[in-house]
């Protein structure tokens, strides 16, 4: 229970639900039925034959060959990129759709950043046949062009948020603004291990399928049900989160997670929030977040739309404060390496925010017969304006 | 006893202004204050601005937005407070979102509220739960009412429990919505006052959110003890600046006056 969430939705010191009086029939709802509705066999068949059948899971855990080779140990792939949608996103919106249904609500709305958890969110709802409308930072629409287009072929509206720094901070706090202006027919699936209790705990559990397939495969592969180092890059953590669940409470598994340093930790340009940030409340909980003096939220800077968050879910700030995982940030440039590296070693096209966990071989020594998982979030296919942008391709 | 109590008990239809500490001008609090209470307005909310206000529609985040580009701190509304006292009489609240107290220290907030004079705060998102449990004691210590909201969302059980945690009014907000919005009171949110009214609590409510003429006010303080405008006057104050304060608040008051 050390790294879990206790009763009172805290993870150590962080983590609570600190929210306007007018979501508390919202978030108590969600608090009072999330483990009943989700225990239910029912909603595990469904969830389970929707990961199955229509997301693709279980996805591969792929030996990474030529990069092993080229790094001196044993790098495993966890291929969430092969997820219906292109990234980790589609496990926590399948799981939460269902859970709306459940509770009869009939809009759905999202926040998102790099446009995957929208794209996610958009799909569930078209499957469902539910209406979707996601809140997207204004410079991000501009960034992830593609996915903006992907979410209105699927039938959702983009409502763009054009307060603040315009990125996914903002997005999120329209989306929370819609919620209140909609108490009763509406859920907000969050698309990240933030938030009030019980949403990081919630998005944890939807995701933590990602660490369970990897205990199955690393056992079949290696004869063992857990690596040495598990590796996964954090925005507000939630494919980390899934990643690390079942290694949790397993102090052999050295946790490794990766912020993005933007152009610099130093540079005033970073998104490093554990290395940045103090103490506070973001967007209802208190965690880690990078503020100034005076307590206002100060705004990120990542290459990466899916990692440019002021904060990291409560889990991982509680991992950061009692030293249970590494933290390690990679620069834009290191990271865009990375990621050209990994297409010309593997064939493997990453997205941006996953190429800064692919980062790690290069900065950070492993022994020759130690086992790393990294976890291969999403797909690049929407970076590739990016891409094109920085390598002059 | 405290300000805001003694208000309540010797007044109905309680006008309460809420402005941005800050806008339109950095040095512009003491003098809107001073007007306010000019031109009759009962109590004040001094809002501490906030980079991420949740609860706040447009109008309020983006005078929020500038009165931080102006300069505002903590540090700097406590300094331009300092003598609000020697000529201000009516009761004054601070509102601000939890994280910037949580930075200054909310004991060492608390204490340089009370050496101010303000007399209670309205933390939007500090839950009363946890209000209760670890700074209800800071906050009395200091002589500080601490107000929450309600909506018309909220169970009957905890309209009761935040009744019986509160020592000053109960905060209720119009209807589902952030503030700023302007469409008028139906027969639902009558619906809802009279509602409340009915539950005979301790404490009196004053309504906000979506008041922003003489007619909305009318209708709020039916059922309620007063009302509080916010983005209604931050547009004036937009519009005509401090000089068209008076003539906002005959404005708010006129209806009133002619029924
Ligand atoms: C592919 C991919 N990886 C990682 C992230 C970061 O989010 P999280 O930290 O919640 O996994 C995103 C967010 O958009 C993403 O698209």
């Amino acid at each position: 229970m050390k790294y879990h969430v206790d009763q009172n939705g805290y993870y150590g010191e962080f983590g609570g639900a600190y929210i306007p009086e007018m979501l508390y029939p919202n978030v108590e709802e969600l608090r009072n039925q999330y483990l009943d509705i989700t225990s239910e066999a029912s909603f595990k068949e469904e969830f389970e034959s929707l990961l199955r059948d229509y997301v693709g899971r279980p996805t591969p855990l792929y030996f990474a060959k030529r990069l092993s080779e080229r790094y001196g140990a044993k790098f495993y792939l966890k291929r969430e990129d092969l997820n219906h949608t292109g990234a980790h996103k589609v496990n926590n919106t399948i799981g939460q759709i269902l859970l709306a249904k459940r509770l009869g609500k009939q809009r759905i709305i999202a926040e998102t950043g790099a446009g995957q958890h929208g794209v996610a969110t958009a799909t569930v709802c078209a499957l469902m046949g539910m209406q979707c409308v996601v809140y997207m930072g204004e410079i991000d629409i501009a960034r992830q062009a593609p996915n903006v287009a992907r979410m209105k072929m699927l039938g959702a509206e983009v409502r763009p948020a054009r307060s603040g720094s315009r990125t996914l901070k903002d997005a999120t706090n329209e989306a929370i603004r819609d919620w209140i202006n909609n108490p009763v027919n509406t859920h907000y699936i969050i698309g990240s291990a933030i938030g009030p209790h019980p949403y990081p705990d919630m998005v944890t559990r939807f995701q933590s399928v990602i660490s369970e397939e990897i205990q199955k495969q690393l056992q079949e592969k290696e004869g063992r049900n857990a690596p040495d180092h598990i590796v996964a890059c954090i925005g507000g953590g939630s494919n980390a989160a899934g990643a690390f669940y079942h290694f949790l409470d397993n102090e052999q598994v050295n946790i490794i997670a990766v912020e993005a340093a933007g152009k610099g930790i130093e540079s005033g340009h970073s998104a490093a929030t554990s290395a940045l940030g103090k103490k506070g409340i973001i967007h209802g909980c208190k965690t880690l977040l990078m503020q100034t003096e005076d307590g206002q939220i100060t705004e990120p800077y990542s290459i990466s739309a899916g990692l440019d968050y002021p904060g990291v879910g409560p889990m991982h700030a509680h991992l950061y404060a009692s030293r249970r995982a590494e933290f390690i940030s990679i620069t834009d440039d290191d990271a865009m390496k990375a990621g050209l590296e990994l297409a010309q070693l593997e064939g493997i096209i990453p997205a941006i925010e996953t190429a800064h966990a692919l980062a790690i071989p290069e900065k950070r020594p492993f022994r020759k017969d130690e086992i790393v998982v990294i976890n291969l979030s999403g797909r690049g296919d929407k970076d590739l304006n990016t891409y094109i942008d920085h390598f002059k391709l | 006893m405290n300000r805001i109590n003694k208000k309540l008990q010797e007044k109905d239809d309680i006008l309460s202004i809420y402005f941005t500490a800050g806008y339109p001008g950095l040095h512009d609090t003491l003098p809107i204050i001073k007007a306010l209470q000019e031109s009759g307005v009962d109590m004040i909310e001094i809002g501490l601005p906030f980079s991420d206000p949740l609860a706040d529609g447009p109008t309020i985040q983006e005078s929020s937005v500038q009165a931080l580009k102006n300069g505002m701190t903590t540090a700097v509304l406590f300094e331009q407070l300092k003598a609000v006292r020697e000529d201000i009489s009516i009761p004054l609240i601070i509102m601000g979102y939890f994280n910037p107290i949580l930075q200054y220290g909310v004991e060492e907030f608390c204490a340089q509220c009370a050496k101010a004079g303000i007399d209670g705060l309205i933390i939007p998102d500090l839950p009363v739960d946890v209000y209760q449990k670890e700074y209800m004691a800071t906050f009395e210590k200091y002589g500080l009412a601490n107000i929450f909201l309600i909506t018309p969302q909220t169970p009957e059980s905890r309209v009761r429990y935040i009744d019986e945690v509160s020592n000053a009014f109960i905060y209720m907000v119009s209807s589902a919505s952030v503030t700023g919005s302007n469409s008028g009171f139906g027969a639902q949110e009558q619906g809802y006052f009279k509602r409340i009214d009915a539950l005979n609590l301790r404490n009196p409510r004053i309504v906000g959110f979506g008041i922003s003429n003489g007619e909305t006010f009318k209708q709020a303080t039916e059922f309620a003890k007063g009302a509080i405008i916010g983005s209604a006057f931050i547009r004036q104050l937009t519009k005509k600046g401090i000089k068209g304060i008076g003539e906002f608040v005959d404005g708010i008051r006129q209806v009133k006056k002619i029924l």
